[in-house]
């Protein structure tokens, strides 16, 4: 039996949907066809809001819903959520940094983005306190945010990190355990900031997150961005990126390792809004088990402001046994011809005969052999963050997806 | 001693169109210490023999039997074969993105061995031979044949067949696509590995350029899928001056029926 394998490529046009201003505050999300208009096609013409109440209700046809399971996250699409989360954050670090946290009529809060899904205002709605992250130091600083025990209510968190101009630093959210979670991340990049920011959600089997991520980043400032996502029910990870001032850059990257019935998903948006930025996305993940379904979704909008655009996106998947599913779609808004480059790939297939062959003909069980293949796979990913020590803990983790996957393939076998 | 017999082995494999018959019933013992030379046309079932030996799932045994020490082979996994004592020198190994060669040497070291080598001793073999094979100590950080030249392909297979130390290896033509400086080195690691460990060669090519460089006791033409003519070294230098054209049928003959 041949693994479904969904492999989409479509470019869209750069004309804009229609004449509608979906931005302005106050408007409410409309059902399409209510108002005669034509779906939404384009990144650039989605409608936003903070408030949850200006959503219509998910039903799972929605171009930022389709391919998720949404009858598993009702709770987080429908309920008022738990905003009080202090209690059950662990903050550590390794160097200089202002750690607070502040209340949501703080003016640091909505620096960077809006909520696009309801799921994202959910939590923008019911949040009480946000975590403020600041770094000043221009010597490199690690901060790591811990969240294990956030159990089975369905809850609300906000994160604000700020890395201001020429600091040098990485945040690390780091989380396991139990949860029910819908979040927004906002990360603001001031000029030139070096900042790495990795989510790594370890999560038990059966945790749901939904988390949104926007950054903006600041004249000459570089931010690398990291999703790593091995545990969870269902996991949604969707990092927005704007470019608004000239010489800004993001390197976008993603690993994620989906077993048997779990979900993992991403939607990566770059928008190119200043002239000479730059931009890479890339994401690469394996799949293994009966209903393990990843979603990628790659939207890269390169502005009329956006002259000498630098621009590449790929995904890469392995699919390791029958009855995975991955999902792959790029999309290039381009509303300029001054570009510098603009590219992107996408690949998604079964494990190669040869290189097993290669390693069994050294003596290598079959298992070891696959386990070998897909590690070095996954670990040109996890080589770029830049921290040994994380990079070392996160091999291990695979290493361990590996082992216990090898288990549930059997099952699935017999 | 070692023996590896291949008796009455017939393969196929299945193409676009349909069955192909490529092995027509051959017979080999290579004893451990000897040196067998398979030479033959392209097309002639010579790879075709060393994958199936090996085990690649693409080969089909349709009848025959190989045997080491009188274990059944082909009832093996590829890993259960390598274990046994084989090893095979690809022609094209494969990249393997992401692992680094010592890791590679490493695992396959402890997989046929049983026990993980001692960490000192085996550094220090690593490094010795990959300085015999002139490669450079970089090579061990860089990953699996991922950017390698073909002559760096070569000497990574040799560096293996030196450090796993098989019963018998088979050599699928290391010689082709090596320029004369690159195959004088993999010839001596071959002739080392043999000094060293005592192993049996089976040694695949269709030139006769490499036997200058390693001797070989016996020379096996094959032609369609099986041995056509056997004999000693001064086989070799007969194709040498002949090439293969005498065992080779006329146009418009079938040469099976």
């Amino acid at each position: 039996m041949a693994s479904p394998v969904t492999l989409t490529t479509s470019s869209s046009s750069p004309k804009k949907a229609d004449a509608q201003d979906h931005s302005r505050l106050g408007s409410k999300q409309h059902s399409d066809g209510g108002w005669g208009l034509v779906p939404i096609q384009v990144r650039s013409a989605r409608f936003a809001s903070y408030d949850v109440r200006d959503f219509e209700p998910v039903s799972g046809q929605e171009a930022e819903w389709k391919h998720t399971p949404v009858a598993r996250l009702q709770p987080l699409l429908t309920d008022p959520l738990d905003g009080d989360i202090e209690a059950l954050t662990l903050v550590a670090t390794g160097g200089p940094a202002t750690i607070e946290w502040i209340d949501r009529s703080d003016a640091r809060i909505a620096t960077a983005g809006t909520p696009e899904e309801r799921a994202s205002a959910n939590a923008w709605s019911s949040f009480e306190s946000a975590l403020s992250i600041r770094i000043d130091s221009e010597t490199p600083t690690e901060i790591t945010v811990h969240r294990s025990g956030l159990g089975d209510v369905p809850r609300a968190a906000h994160t604000v990190i700020h890395a201001a101009h020429h600091s040098v630093g990485t945040v690390v959210l780091q989380n396991s355990g139990k949860a029910m979670l819908s979040e927004n991340v906002e990360i603001v990049l001031d000029e030139g900031a070096h900042l790495t920011v990795v989510t790594v959600q370890e999560w038990d089997d059966d945790a749901t997150h939904l988390a949104s991520h926007f950054a903006t980043v600041g004249r000459d400032a570089r931010l690398k961005h990291v999703v790593v996502s091995l545990g969870g029910s269902v996991v949604r990870v969707n990092p927005s990126v704007h470019l608004v001032s000239e010489g800004g850059d993001v390197e976008l990257f993603g690993v994620y390792f989906a077993d048997t019935g779990q979900h993992l998903e991403q939607q990566v948006f770059v928008d190119h809004d200043a002239p000479n930025t730059r931009s890479r996305v890339s994401y690469k993940g394996a799949l293994q088990g009966l209903g393990a379904h990843t979603v990628w979704v790659g939207d890269v909008l390169i502005r009329p402001t956006a002259s000498g655009t630098d621009s590449y996106e790929q995904n890469r998947n392995l699919l390791l046994t029958d009855g995975a599913r991955a999902d792959s779609i790029p999309n290039l808004e381009i509303e300029t011809g001054d570009i510098a480059g603009a590219g992107h790939a996408s690949a998604s297939g079964r494990f190669d005969d040869e290189q097993l062959f290669y390693l069994q003909a050294r003596g290598i069980r079959e298992d070891e052999a696959r386990r070998l293949v897909v590690r070095g796979f996954l670990s040109e990913i996890v080589q770029k963050i830049g921290s040994p020590e994380l990079e070392s803990r996160l091999q291990s983790a695979i290493e361990a997806e590996l082992v216990g996957g090898s288990e549930s393939t059997l099952e699935g076998q017999a | 001693m070692s023996v590896l017999t291949v008796s009455d082995l017939h393969v196929s494999v299945e193409t676009e169109q349909g069955t192909k018959q490529i092995l027509k019933g051959v017979d080999l013992v290579v004893k451990q210490g000897e040196i067998h030379a398979i030479m033959g046309p392209n097309g002639s079932g010579k790879s075709t023999l060393a994958y199936t030996i090996a085990g690649h799932p693409k080969y089909h045994v349709e009848s025959g039997s190989v045997t080491l020490d009188g274990e059944d082979l082909l009832a093996m996994s590829v890993d259960a074969r390598a274990r046994a004592g084989l090893f095979l020198a690809m022609q094209y190994p494969v990249e393997i993105p992401g692992v680094a060669v010592t890791n590679f040497l490493r695992t396959a070291k402890t997989a046929i061995d049983g026990v993980q080598p001692s960490i000192r001793t085996w550094t220090k073999e690593v490094t010795e031979s990959m300085k015999n094979l002139r490669m450079d100590a970089s090579f061990k950080d860089r990953n699996v044949n991922e950017g390698f030249s073909g002559g760096e392909k070569k000497r990574h297979e040799i560096l293996q067949l030196e450090l796993l130390k098989p019963k018998f290896a088979i050599l699928d033509e290391t010689d082709s696509g090596l320029d004369v400086d690159a195959l004088k080195i993999v010839a001596e690691g071959v002739n080392r590995a043999k000094q060293n460990t005592g192993l049996g060669l089976l040694l695949i090519t269709h030139y006769t350029r490499i036997l200058r460089y390693i001797t070989p006791d016996f020379v096996h033409v094959f032609v369609d899928g099986r041995v056509a003519e056997e004999g000693g070294p001064e086989l070799a230098d007969r194709l040498e001056a002949e090439g293969y054209d005498r065992f080779i049928a006329p146009a418009g003959l079938p040469t099976e029926a």
